[in-house]
């Protein structure tokens, strides 16, 4: 599996939406129903799957399904 | 909120709804038809391995997908005592027909008990931090933990933004939180409530706790007999999970859309024992003041009481000094009263006994029917009043009281009457 389709699979299961919906454009809160509580469990749940440590100020920057690719992608 | 104008001693209370969520089923016809045979919804435990416990039994609600009440992503973010209040107070506004929306939900407020709240994610959490450290702890532990996610809960999916309340008396949470709500419809807080109680902690360390204080049955080789109240054979009582919730309202406003009355809340009484943390006192004293308390609240007397749903646990202490306290208080008329443990099929549902059983309480005078106290096979000498033995009974009732007592020595019990139809 591809790390973009690692991410993505877990955007949806903890969001609970279809993987279909999990384009890189999507933004979690406006398109994909992210709660504040959703968001902080999305991103403990990549740094256990990547082994990486997600600073606060590198999530909150994490707004779309792509950022979350970037992010993968380069640490 | 207050309404001016709206505060009335002389408000008056009925139900106009129920639900259940409980080891016998899923929905009031279920429920009750299975209590009216007799059946016992006792199992061996299949949530967790029970090898090294001396209890490996409990009442577990069975074929509940929390889908059916819940959005999918909130199903997945809650506990299972959430996921049954919310399924419950679905099932009771439904039943009442009662549409909640802008214009009334704030005239509609939510009181429940619940005896422990979200036991199995806190077990989880402890795991988790042991295991990972802090850092992995999910953000949902703390909403999917506190006994009050079950009240704000029903409010977030039903829309009842009145009061909004959990009671954490124990075992007597949903009878405390039922008779609460009435008082709050009384004082004019509200037009309507939804109210009752819910519990679900079959998990590792509540059965190792009351385990240790050896209060729960370990008759794991006959579980469907393991809660016998007021047998000599009693050892304990069985725990049990699920939700009970009614729709009460005030009853002009029942009367004024045209809702149908299935009883009417009349009397609520309340004590403290102030003698010991887990026991009752031997001369029932709390329970007797309790018990005197709803009765005098109904604006009756005792010989007016038609049935008495009893706390009955199964335990040996609880079964013989409630049964002192009915004598004390009903003199020579105690012998006369029915008296049944719907614990005897259900388990004890701790925080959530007081809401199942007062909407028992409704369904016993509502339908002339008395469930039965099943596995009474040898009364305790003691014990010698009339339990409703293994068998359901017809019988025309007025007044009905149901008894809830709880650990730390709280006790509450209410007055249902029959609404003429």
């Amino acid at each position: 599996m591809s790390v973009e389709d690692k991410v993505k699979k877990i955007i949806a299961e903890k969001l609970s939406v279809d993987i279909s919906e999990v384009v890189p454009e999507a933004s979690f809160v406006d398109d994909l129903g992210a709660d504040s509580l959703d968001l902080v469990e999305l991103i403990m749940s990549m740094e256990e799957e990547f082994d990486v440590d997600i600073s606060d100020e590198d999530a909150e920057k994490m707004v779309t399904v792509k950022d979350a690719f970037d992010y993968i992608k380069n640490h | 909120m207050f309404q001016k104008g709206k505060e009335s001693l002389n408000r008056r209370v009925v139900v106009t709804g129920l639900g259940l969520v409980t080891p016998l089923g899923i929905g009031v016809e279920n429920t009750w038809s299975a209590l009216c045979e007799g059946r016992s919804g006792i199992g061996e435990i299949t949530r967790f391995d029970t090898s090294a416990f001396a209890t490996k039994i409990a009442a577990e609600v069975k074929d509940f997908n929390p889908e059916d009440f819940l959005p999918k992503k909130e199903a997945k973010r809650t506990e299972k005592f959430i996921a049954y209040a919310v399924a419950a107070a679905r099932m009771a506004v439904e039943n009442a027909r009662l549409a909640i929306d802008e214009s009334n939900g704030h005239r509609v407020g939510v009181i429940t008990g619940c005896g422990l709240g979200g036991l199995e994610i806190l077990e989880v959490t402890a795991r988790t931090i042991q295991d990972k450290g802090p850092k992995r702890v999910t953000p949902f532990f703390i909403p999917m933990m506190i006994g009050n996610m079950a009240p704000g809960m029903i409010s977030i999916h039903l829309g009842a933004k009145g009061p909004n309340i959990s009671v954490a008396t124990a075992c007597a949470a949903g009878s405390h939180a039922v008779g609460d709500a009435c008082n709050t419809i009384r004082r004019g807080q509200a037009d309507a409530m939804i109210t009752g109680g819910v519990e679900s902690v079959i998990t590792p360390t509540c059965i190792a706790g009351f385990n240790a204080m050896k209060a729960l049955s370990t008759r794991n080789d006959d579980p469907q007999r393991a809660s016998r109240p007021f047998d000599r054979g009693r050892d304990g009582f069985v725990v049990g999970e699920g939700a009970g919730m009614l729709v009460i309202e005030e009853l002009e406003h029942a009367l004024a859309r045209g809702a149908t009355i299935l009883a009417e809340m009349v009397g609520y009484g309340q004590s403290g024992d102030g003698y010991h943390m887990t026991s009752p006192s031997p001369d029932g004293d709390g329970m007797i003041r309790c018990m005197q308390a709803a009765i005098d609240n109904a604006g009756i007397s005792c010989e007016m009481i038609d049935y008495i749903n009893a706390h009955g646990t199964s335990t040996p202490l609880n079964d013989l000094y409630e049964t002192r306290a009915i004598k004390k208080v009903f003199g020579d008329f105690a012998p006369q009263v029915p008296i049944s443990s719907t614990k005897s099929m259900t388990g004890h549902l701790l925080g959530g006994a007081g809401g199942i059983e007062t909407a028992f309480t409704v369904l016993a005078v509502k339908n002339g029917i008395i469930p039965p106290t099943i596995n009474l096979d040898n009364p305790d000498d003691e014990c010698d009043l009339d339990y409703v033995p293994k068998v359901a009974r017809k019988a025309e009732l007025t007044y009905a009281m149901s008894n809830s007592f709880g650990f730390g020595g709280t006790n509450a019990s209410l007055v249902v009457k029959r609404y003429p139809s």
